[in-house]
């Protein structure tokens, strides 16, 4: 009649309705939240979003629940207490400020009184508000583009080698560890030795005792010689080489560079959504490798390398001139990261607005320089909501969008996006992350 | 500790649980809960859970089923956060109303703990359960599962048909109302005979959302009363809306212009849950007191006949001391009296006065004072109180001195707080009287009523609320939950205060 059952191997989860329930519910505050965050965060500090997720505090307003219950302040309350040391009946006592009293009605039922719910969003959670409703594929899995170069890794050692590869400190190891144990007379005890001799050689005459102690002391400094001639100071027992064997090595090294129009025109809008594009790029390829480095490049008329904050806060006047930023990029490529160590990715931000005939130009850095080197390059023209006709037509656009349309054409690892709001952004990456090698034969020299 | 009366081997040795050894475990627990304190259980189904699996069962207010809500997905949010950063343990186990009675017990418990666990909840919990009249009276243990099941298919079948939004709207409505969704003092009238047939139905596993949903048509919800009750005037109406009504809820289901039978079906839904729930939060000091005081003589059983070890004892006693402390009122732990704490005294109590009675006690307590069947007498108090009357029938003076308790009166018309009675011969009865009141969820939850409903009139809905003590409602939350109950009535809403007349 009574009996056990195991639950635990029940799927988890069971609450997960719930929570979406309660996600959508929140969505307008937490948006808010992760929104705010965003700003706050730095792309490079941490690479964004941690990996268990990202604590949020939320304000309650639409997320109470209302009851009817007794309000806290006012009329006549009797309260039963544990403990009572010194109290007479009569007694009185300040009342504590705050107006509630202690037991009585539960001030907060469901910690309802604070003002605040914290609670943690999961990665996918985070990304998930944060792009919109974009459908997060599993980041992990897809895409890590990576190039192979060959070189060599260190195998140990050997006893046989060339002399370049000689390993110094391990030979002398055990040239040392030899000598002490087969006891070779160093060559201190030898001098003295010898100084000893030359010093009663030195004498015009010399005792008897003297004679037979010389006389010692010769054939001593004879067998250390002989000693220190039979046990060498370096033995070919002693050599030690370090091998090394030739290996693919996968290239695990990227840098992303972000390139972003700073002219009077990118204002608060504009930046928040490139910083988004910036923050997903480098999000996924955090996942690829093992180490990512950004490089932060921003223009006008003419580019700059900057830090982050700088990119994303500081004002700067000027025209726009984008080639400026791409032959910045190539600069610093040329200068820092060889494309055969690195693995090269652009991201460009602006808003479409280019000097002249410039953009034929960066159509040409691009084509000639740039992506044959680059693993990915992406371009987001940010532009007004209102703007339908633009979002809807890519044919339409000023010349650096049709400019970059060539471009396109002819490299399949270029992508370019209108966006006007965090969702579209996704796109972008979409296509290029999906699960096949891709670009690799664009990498190395 | 006495010699073992009977030697007999210990019952495990070492932390690690496993299912034979907890399977010995409540064989030695049943014998001595039936044969010795002559407990009455339902059959035990013991099940073993994750942490994940236990915090699943904490948001959704410790049912194995629940039909989907956002606001469970905040308190496991809030549970989580708080259990993750270890501000909050997380329960040793929960146990549940219903025939078999469910019992989850924690898989990180040690052998020690599971076998406390189940002394306690397993026969502790489930005898309580099973005999006290307010479990007996409002509670259908034996087919809560088979309701929860209809209710979570049910509002998912609704959610599929109409929309979560739509089902969230009347859910956030109903939730608001939940404390006022019980029946006090009257009981609820009979189900038809039409839902009768229905529920019958649904628990012979009447599948398939489709006909779900057709259950309730409007004849068995009595809607064809309708018509009837918009001719009627005042005092025919009272009578034919049973005016006036506490169980807004219920008052909705049956009379609202503008709610749909699903609506109405899930308004039902959410009553009968508060209504199972309810006399639980009306026993909280004696359910925990009884599984506590049942456990606490196991265990002492259990050591005395050498069937636990020294170490599985002390582990035990340990936990159960940090479970019946009472932090004083001026400590910084003090949160309120501990039912667990209030209750436990007061059953030794009462076994400490039926065996070894002072001479107030037989003043006190002429009824038992000195009778030999403790355990009869304890019996006795669990199936036929609940915390109200039991502390008011049963707190001795003897344990208000133990917990050194005194009564502050809070008079918003005088400057500060007054120490109004204290543990001596004249405060004992005001005391009691006072601590009792305390658990009065009558007195505690507001009194709010339908008064009246115009249905041919402005259909305004008249509520009002007998203000007790000067004390109102909580103008914010009374604000909101007017707005919910507004979207359910269709037409305006009214809440009057009317001070109470008489005070008792």
């Amino acid at each position: 009649m009574h009996h056990f059952i195991d639950r635990r191997a029940n799927p988890k989860g069971k609450s997960l309705g719930n929570r979406q329930r309660f996600l959508r519910r929140a969505r307008e505050n937490i948006k808010e939240r992760v929104d705010q965050s965003v700003r706050g965060k730095s792309i490079q500090g941490g690479g964004g979003v941690p990996d268990e997720g990202e604590k949020v505090t939320i304000p309650t307003r639409g997320l109470k629940e209302p009851r009817f219950f007794h309000s806290s302040k006012g009329g006549l309350r009797r309260h039963v207490l544990p403990g009572n040391k010194e109290f007479v009946v009569g007694d009185t006592i300040k009342r504590p400020q705050g107006g509630a009293g202690q037991g009585g009605r539960k001030a907060s039922e469901d910690g309802e009184g604070e003002d605040e719910f914290s609670f943690t969003l999961t990665q996918e959670e985070y990304l998930e508000i944060l792009f919109e409703g974009l459908e997060l594929p599993d980041l992990v899995e897809k895409a890590t583009v990576e190039t192979e170069t060959i070189g060599t890794r260190r195998a140990g050692l050997t006893t046989a080698g060339t002399p370049n590869n000689l390993n110094l400190v391990r030979t002398m190891r055990n040239s040392l560890g030899r000598r002490i144990a087969l006891q070779r007379p160093t060559t201190k005890s030898q001098r003295d030795l010898e100084e000893q001799i030359a010093e009663l050689e030195a004498l015009d005459e010399r005792t008897p005792p003297q004679e037979e102690f010389l006389e010692t002391l010769r054939k001593k400094l004879e067998g250390v010689l002989r000693k220190r001639k039979v046990v060498g100071y370096i033995d070919p027992l002693d050599l030690r080489y370090d091998t090394f064997v030739p290996e693919k090595i996968r290239n695990s090294r990227a840098v992303v560079f972000c390139l972003m129009d700073v002219s009077g025109s990118m204002q608060e809008r504009e930046k928040d959504l490139a910083k988004r594009f910036f923050l997903l790029l480098h999000l996924f390829l955090e996942r690829c490798y093992e180490h990512t480095e950004l490089v932060f490049v921003r223009h006008t008329h003419h580019a700059q390398e900057v830090d982050e904050e700088t990119f994303f806060y500081a004002r700067e006047t000027g025209g726009t001139i984008v080639s400026t930023a791409l032959e910045k990029m190539k600069e610093i490529i040329d200068e820092r990261y060889p494309p055969d160590e690195w693995n090269i990715y652009g991201a460009q931000a602006s808003d479409g607005e280019n000097f002249g005939n410039d953009s034929v130009r960066c159509k040409n850095l691009l084509l000639n320089d740039l992506l044959p080197v680059s693993q990915f390059y992406a371009y987001v023209e940010i532009v007004d909501e209102a703007a339908e006709m633009l979002l809807n037509n890519p044919e339409a656009g000023e010349d650096l969008w049709q400019n970059y349309r060539e471009v396109k054409a002819q490299a399949q690892h270029f992508e370019m996006q209108r966006v006007s709001q965090p969702g579209h952004i996704y796109p972008i990456f979409r296509e290029f992350f999906l699960p096949k090698v891709k670009g690799a034969q664009y990498a190395g020299s | 500790m006495q010699a073992a009366e009977t030697a007999r081997e210990p019952l495990f040795d070492g932390p690690e649980w496993t299912f034979e050894l907890m399977e010995k475990a409540r064989d030695a627990i049943e014998e001595i809960a039936l044969e010795d304190l002559g407990l009455d259980v339902y059959p035990n189904q013991i099940e073993i859970i994750s942490a994940e699996q236990m915090l699943d069962a904490y948001s959704c207010v410790g049912l194995p089923l629940m039909y989907q809500h956002w606001s469970f997905g905040k308190h496991f949010a809030r549970d989580e956060a708080l259990y993750r950063t270890g501000r909050q343990g997380l329960a040793y186990e929960i146990v549940i109303n219903s025939n078999p009675c469910i019992s989850y017990n924690m898989e990180e418990n040690t052998m020690a703990m599971q076998t406390l666990v189940m002394a306690h909840a397993a026969f502790g919990h489930n005898h309580f359960f099973k005999n006290n009249y307010l479990f007996q009276q409002w509670t259908d243990a034996a087919g809560i599962h088979d309701y929860l099941a209809f209710a979570k298919n049910y509002i998912a079948a609704c959610e599929e048909r109409y929309g979560p939004m739509a089902v969230e709207e009347v859910l956030d409505a109903a939730h608001a109302l939940q404390s006022q969704g019980v029946f006090r003092y009257g009981r609820p009238p009979k189900p038809t005979n039409e839902e009768l047939v229905a529920m019958q139905k649904v628990r012979e596993g009447y599948e398939g959302s489709q006909s779900v949903l057709d259950i309730w048509t409007d004849t068995t919800l009595g809607r064809d009363k309708l018509q009837l009750v918009e001719d009627a005037d005042y005092s025919a109406r009272r009578k034919l809306m049973n005016l006036p009504q506490e169980n807004i809820l219920y008052f909705l289901e049956k009379h609202s212009p503008v709610l749909e039978p699903w609506q109405c079906e899930i308004l039902r839904i959410v009553r009968m849950l508060a209504q199972y729930l309810y006399p639980q939060k009306q026993t909280k000091v004696m359910n925990e007191g009884c599984a506590t005081f049942v456990h606490y003589y196991i265990i002492n059983k259990l050591h005395e006949q050498g069937q636990i070890t020294q170490g599985a004892y002390m582990e035990m006693l340990h936990s159960h001391t940090n479970v019946v402390m009472q932090p004083e009122y001026d400590d910084p732990r003090y949160s309120g009296i501990n039912p667990y704490a209030l209750g436990f005294a007061m059953m030794q109590d009462i076994r400490r006065i039926c065996q070894d009675p002072t001479d107030e006690d037989r003043e006190w307590f002429p009824d038992f004072a000195g009778n030999p069947d403790w355990r009869g007498v304890l019996r006795d108090a669990w199936a036929n109180y609940r915390d109200e009357s039991f502390i008011q029938q049963f707190l001795s003076p003897n344990l208000i001195r133990k917990f050194k308790l005194f009564t502050l009166t809070n008079d918003a018309e005088l400057p500060n707080l007054v120490v109004s009675q204290i543990h001596n011969r004249a405060g004992y009865k005001a005391i009691r009287r006072d601590l009792a009141k305390q658990y009065d969820l009558a007195y505690l939850e507001p009194d709010i009523q339908v008064t009246d409903a115009d249905l041919r009139g402005d259909r305004e809905l008249k509520l009002t609320h007998t203000v007790r003590d000067g004390i109102h409602l909580d103008e914010e939350d009374q604000d909101e939950v007017l707005k919910h109950l507004r979207r359910l009535w269709g037409y305006d809403v009214s809440l009057d205060a009317v001070e109470a007349t008489t005070e008792n």
